[in-house]
């Protein structure tokens, strides 16, 4: 099977996220890249030396410049007729452009696969990862969007793809980019990160969440996550937020910090090889998959915690 | 300007899922069932869009009979009619985005507001698909809502942060959690719904093939994780870490 992977990056390099996809995308069959963007001969240039990459196809315009799905979508059409699957990572990116390219060529896209099966049988999680299904596609072309912790990266080095150019479909007039608000922090990135330090409602404060929260991760050397809770209160920024309509994350250790641990929080972050957990609550449900628990006030905890580490 | 919000019927989003022991889906029987949650911000964000242009809301339903009471709940907080298309079996995204279009073309709205993600499949799919097929402009994950008489400019919700974008209507617009808070239905308001219109039909009514095209082989419940232990106090806790190797 020829697979296609859309790359995703930020004009300068390529973001992690694409090394997952392109493992899943090794399973099956030959993989091939699709760098769509303006002034991204750095970034093919880093993306044919991933592992395993065997063609990568370029196509610079600034139709592309913001991966803007109208005009991306049809690119992808385009390189599908010779190609039998393609896959997005299943980030905002990937979200975004993947339905329309499945719907152009009329397929029902696989949503966030967690493995796959055979060339056309996948799992993928549904109801926040409550249940996970197997599903078996009977469209020729695949569509599939991949979850990032679910398959290793590829390594960065090794590979020797080919760059090869590819003409511009143009820009569809529909819509424009406007501008955006990227936040730029110094911890690492929450979907790479080893460690993560979460805060929830409890801490009551932005400015609580800050004082507490931030000298732990600093401590350990965590990225920061939140609760929706948190989020919505203010606490802390949208791109903050793990769970079900936030972030997945599976770091090596997650410290929740008065987080109750509904059924939404727990999709995004269950697959963290350890959870810690801090509530006062001790029926609180995050202990229900913490594999270390402490009972108590977080205020008093979390202070004692950062000096004694 | 005329808006569409299509609605879901779902497992409601505080009831906790129970894999059926057979291993063909998630149990539905005997359960509370609601408004997708997104869906209700969707519904919300275009009766607030009423003071901005916005004349009339259609509120469309595909899934079983019982998705009235959802498309009432939607006519309560102040949609102005509804349309049911009856299937009693499941109808994936792009079976469901055929026939949005096929509404789309009939009824020509300005603006079509879904909601991101329906919390049952997780989908995330018929918004985009919808755009695709109607060839129009997509803001996926709105967090704000700017409407003029022939534009939309949406703030999007992104991984690193937010984006903003500007599309010619008419538009597909699919919203994130954080764009509005829902209204409850008033008990008037939701006497008044009963006698609002509401359409029912078939996807043999317009031609819209919908058979699936994925096959749901098996579901399982995921690998359960063991509640593991509790520690006394920061100090143990702090033993333990070093010991993980967290902490040094
Ligand atoms: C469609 C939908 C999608 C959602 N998506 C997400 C999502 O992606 N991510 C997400 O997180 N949520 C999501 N939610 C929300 C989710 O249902 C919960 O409301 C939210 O996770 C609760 O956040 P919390 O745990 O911070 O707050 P709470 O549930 O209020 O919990 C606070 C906890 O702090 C403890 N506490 C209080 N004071 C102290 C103290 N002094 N010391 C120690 N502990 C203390 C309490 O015992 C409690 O357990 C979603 C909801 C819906 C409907
Ligand atoms: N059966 C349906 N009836 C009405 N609207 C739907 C249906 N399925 C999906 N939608 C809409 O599409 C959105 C995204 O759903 P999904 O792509 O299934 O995650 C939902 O929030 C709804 O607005």
């Amino acid at each position: 099977m020829k697979t296609l992977v859309w790359v995703e990056h930020d004009g300068a390099t390529v973001k992690d996220a694409t090394l997952a996809v392109v493992t899943a995308a090794s399973q099956l069959g030959e993989v091939h890249l699709i760098v769509a963007g303006q002034g991204v001969d750095a970034v093919a240039a880093e993306a044919a030396k991933i592992a395993g990459v065997g063609k990568v196809h370029v196509a610079d315009d600034a139709a592309y410049a913001h991966a803007l799905a109208e005009n991306v979508a049809p690119l992808v059409v385009q390189l599908m007729a010779d190609h039998d699957a393609v896959l997005f990572p299943a980030t905002s990116g990937g979200k975004n452009i993947a339905p329309r390219v499945a719907a152009l060529l009329d397929v029902m896209q696989i949503s966030d696969i967690l493995s796959v099966e055979s060339e056309d049988t996948f799992t993928r999680p549904i109801y926040a990862g409550n249940a996970i299904a197997t599903v078996q596609t009977k469209d020729a072309k695949k569509v599939i969007t991949v979850r990032g912790t679910a398959f290793e990266k590829a390594a960065t080095e090794g590979g020797s793809g080919t760059i090869e150019a590819v003409a511009t479909t143009g820009d569809s007039g529909v819509s424009t980019y406007v501008g955006s608000e990227i936040a730029t922090s110094e911890r690492p990135e929450l979907t790479s990160a080893k460690i993560i330090v979460s805060g929830g409602r409890a801490l009551g404060s932005g400015e609580q969440f800050h004082a507490l929260i931030d000298p732990l991760a600093d401590k350990l050397g965590a990225g920061v996550g939140a609760s929706r809770a948190a989020v919505d209160a203010g606490y802390a920024p949208n791109d903050y937020q793990v769970g079900q309509t936030g972030k997945i994350v599976a770091p090596e250790v997650y410290v929740a910090i008065g987080i109750s641990g509904a059924i939404q929080h727990l999709a995004g972050m269950k697959d963290s090889k350890t959870i810690i957990a801090i509530n006062k609550d001790e029926d609180a449900p995050i202990f229900q998959v913490a594999d270390l628990g402490l009972v108590g006030d977080l205020f008093k905890i979390v202070p004692e915690l950062t000096e004694k580490l | 300007m005329k808006v569409i919000v299509p609605v879901k019927r779902v497992l409601d989003y505080n009831v906790k899922p129970r894999v059926k022991a057979d291993g063909t889906g998630v149990d539905l029987a005997n359960v509370k069932m609601s408004m997708n949650p997104f869906d209700e911000i969707a519904v919300e964000e275009a009766i607030r869009l009423k003071d901005k242009g916005v004349t009339e809301i259609v509120v469309v339903s595909i899934g079983e009979q019982k998705s009235q009471e959802t498309l009432r709940t939607a006519l309560a907080m102040g949609a102005d009619r509804a349309i049911l298309i009856v299937s009693e079996e499941k109808v994936e995204p792009l079976g469901v985005a055929k026939l949005l279009k096929a509404i789309v073309d009939e009824e020509k709205p300005d603006l079509v507001i879904l909601g991101k993600q329906a919390i049952d499949d997780d989908n995330n799919q018929t918004g985009q698909m919808l755009a695709g097929l109607l060839g129009v402009g997509q803001a996926t994950f709105a967090s704000k809502v700017e409407l003029t008489s022939d534009s939309v400019t949406v703030t999007r919700e992104v991984d690193g942060g937010a984006e903003t974008e500007t599309l010619t209507l008419p538009a597909i617009i699919t919203v994130d959690l954080r764009l509005n808070e829902p209204r409850y239905a008033s008990l008037p308001n939701i006497m008044k719904a009963k006698s609002k219109p509401m359409a029912q039909k078939t996807a043999a009514d317009y031609g819209v093939d919908i058979a699936p095209r994925l096959t749901t082989l098996k579901v399982v419940e995921p690998a359960k994780r063991s509640a593991g232990v509790k520690v006394a106090d920061v100090d143990e806790l702090v033993t333990k870490l070093k010991a993980m190797g967290v902490a040094k």
